[in-house]
């Protein structure tokens, strides 16, 4: 078990699964398919990510550098939020990137979303926690890896 | 009421308290915490006001941008000084689609297209065909000057605006763009102040030939991802001189440094404003530094993946111009493939070629003698976006070729020098 401690840009708490991309994630790139398919789960779609390309990431801990891609994306994490099939919480390794900044601020003043999000957690993150494994987010931006 | 960390004016305040209706209150409740995510100081004005917008596609799942449009058309808000868009998704005349494709984009990916532009005509979409992501071209002329703060969104524009232009603009999202233009404020953050413009990157050219610019742009992309480079030696291949071609090499550099990377601002030594006026002043102090020769770019260029089913297989069809081409790059474009289709003694090309520019480009184009030349090639000339057309799950289907580094990114498509490409298109 290891606690990390970020900065709470969208508060709340989670007990659950999380799974990690190492690289940036590409927001159009990661959940445009889903969307268009109005599925009922984001499985990631992004060919070019390894980590994430496949596999379903919603309702769990997405833990993530930073997001990356087109100028579109901080619409379509708000897109994703108003659709109910956005990730539980995204952890941020490094400082929020200004197009994900821009979601969770959309998602949050738009849609009233209850999507966690919390940056600043440290590079460790990324390398203690594994996809598939267990992890808690607590209110004042704790995030414990089990 | 959101209680902002940042300064506001009176008349900022007012708007956030809702003093100004509900609409504009959530907008600048928008716009202030998303400053407040970076710790601005407070928010600045929007000085050039001609706004350019990412979302230019009518997409069925784009439901809470409809919604968000609607309530500002009903609460009588409007960009003042009007804004371009990005290129629209299809265009059947030039880039045919079958029967199932067609229904694919009418149906479920673009069917609100329509309904989405009535909306944009009525929040101050300028009339006269802005469809370009390369909006700053002279003959669309939405160009800001020096120092002008601009609410602009599309990362290839920005990052140009900021680069060629000197103009500061943050990546802002789609959304954020159109918010900031309607209020006329923007938060005074990251690319917007002094600080946040230096470079904490050298990047040192040390190459024996020109440089690809879109494979130059993507080293330097995927090395500085979202910081800020000044690039050191290209003067020796383009000059120092803003001319067509240094300013075509540049939006397509630039392209490739914000779509492999995320960059929104770069130097370049004694060609681009800031350094050709400080110089190597615009580093910080601990700077990182990279050095590019002729074997780094090659093997950035041989790491590419090749995302098609069958990669033995030949390419069936050429997008050329993403972002779109300029009027001397679709003049250059045609040179090319006319000389290399004479050399190989055939008149037409040997797969489906087509080329993207902005439609206010294509009227000047479509008045001279190239564009017959190019259209005896059997070549295309459209002013989509190749990225949502090969968007269409269908279209993943076509072994697309391009020499973009950006339509790379986000496609299937496979990418070639421009050397390469032509020789593919004219059959070599």
């Amino acid at each position: 078990m290891k606690q990390f401690k970020g900065r709470v840009l969208a508060g709340g708490t989670y007990k659950g699964e999380c799974i990690v991309s190492h690289g940036g994630l590409n927001t159009l790139a990661t959940f445009q398919s889903s969307a268009i398919k109005h599925a009922k789960k984001v499985i990631a779609s992004d060919q070019n990510n390894p980590d994430l390309y496949g596999k379903n990431i919603t309702g769990i801990a997405l833990i993530l550098p930073q997001t990356i891609g087109s100028t579109t994306g901080g619409m379509v994490l708000q897109v994703i939020c108003s659709m109910k099939i956005n990730p539980a919480c995204m952890l941020f390794s490094e400082s929020i990137d200004s197009l994900a900044a821009a979601g969770a601020v959309l998602s949050t003043v738009w849609e009233n979303s209850d999507i966690i999000v919390i940056d600043r957690l440290g590079k460790e993150i990324l390398e203690t926690a594994k996809s598939g494994g267990q992890v808690e987010v607590k209110e004042d931006g704790t995030v414990i890896v089990y | 009421m959101y209680t902002p960390k940042m300064k506001l004016t009176e008349e900022q305040l007012s708007i956030l308290r809702g003093e100004q209706g509900e609409t504009k209150a959530k907008i600048m409740e928008t716009l202030v915490r998303y400053g407040d995510i970076f710790d601005a100081p407070e928010m600045v004005k929007v000085t050039h006001g001609c706004g350019h917008l990412v979302t230019s596609f009518g997409m069925g799942l784009l439901k809470p941008v409809f919604r968000i449009c609607d309530e500002m058309i009903d609460a009588g808000l409007k960009v003042e000084d009007g804004f371009t868009m990005d290129p629209r998704p299809v265009d059947y005349k030039n880039v045919k689609c079958n029967l199932i494709e067609k229904a694919v984009f009418n149906l479920v990916m673009y069917g609100k297209q329509k309904d989405y532009e009535e909306r944009l005509l009525k929040l101050g979409m300028k009339g006269n065909d802005p469809f370009s992501c390369a909006c700053y071209f002279k003959e669309i002329g939405n160009i800001p000057k020096k120092g002008d703060v601009l609410s602009w969104a599309e990362s290839s524009a920005v990052n140009y605006a900021n680069s060629v232009l000197g103009a500061r603009c943050n990546r802002n999202s789609g959304m954020i763009d159109i918010f900031g233009s309607i209020i006329g404020y923007v938060p005074k953050f990251g690319l917007l102040t002094d600080e946040g413009r230096k470079a904490t990157w050298k990047i040192t050219l040390k190459l024996t030939k020109m440089p690809e610019a879109q494979v130059l742009g993507s080293a330097i992309g995927m090395k500085v991802m979202e910081e800020v480079p000044y690039v050191v030696g290209l003067d020796k291949w383009i000059g120092t001189e803003l001319n067509d071609d240094a300013t075509g090499f540049l939006k397509d550099f630039g392209a490739a440094t914000a779509s492999n990377g995320a960059v929104g601002l770069y130097h370049i030594d004694k060609i681009t404003p800031e350094a050709k006026e400080l110089g190597e002043k615009l580093l910080v102090d601990n700077y990182k530094e990279y050095v590019i020769d002729d074997a780094e770019l090659e093997r950035v260029y041989k790491n590419y993946p090749i995302m098609w089913k069958n990669k033995d297989k030949e390419g069936q069809m050429a997008f050329i111009g993403c972002p779109h081409l300029s009027l001397k790059q679709l003049n250059e474009w045609t040179d090319r493939l006319t000389t290399a289709l004479s050399k190989q003694n055939r008149k037409k090309v040997a797969v489906r070629t087509i080329l993207c520019t902005a439609p206010a480009v294509k009227e000047v184009f479509m008045k001279s003698e190239n564009y017959k030349k190019l259209m005896s090639t059997g070549a295309k000339l459209t002013c989509i976006c190749p990225l949502m057309y090969s968007n269409n799950p269908l279209c993943k289907k076509h072994r697309i070729m391009t020499a973009s580094n950006k339509l790379r990114t986000y496609t299937l498509a496979r990418y070639y020098t421009t050397d390469e490409l032509v020789d593919k298109i004219v059959g070599k």
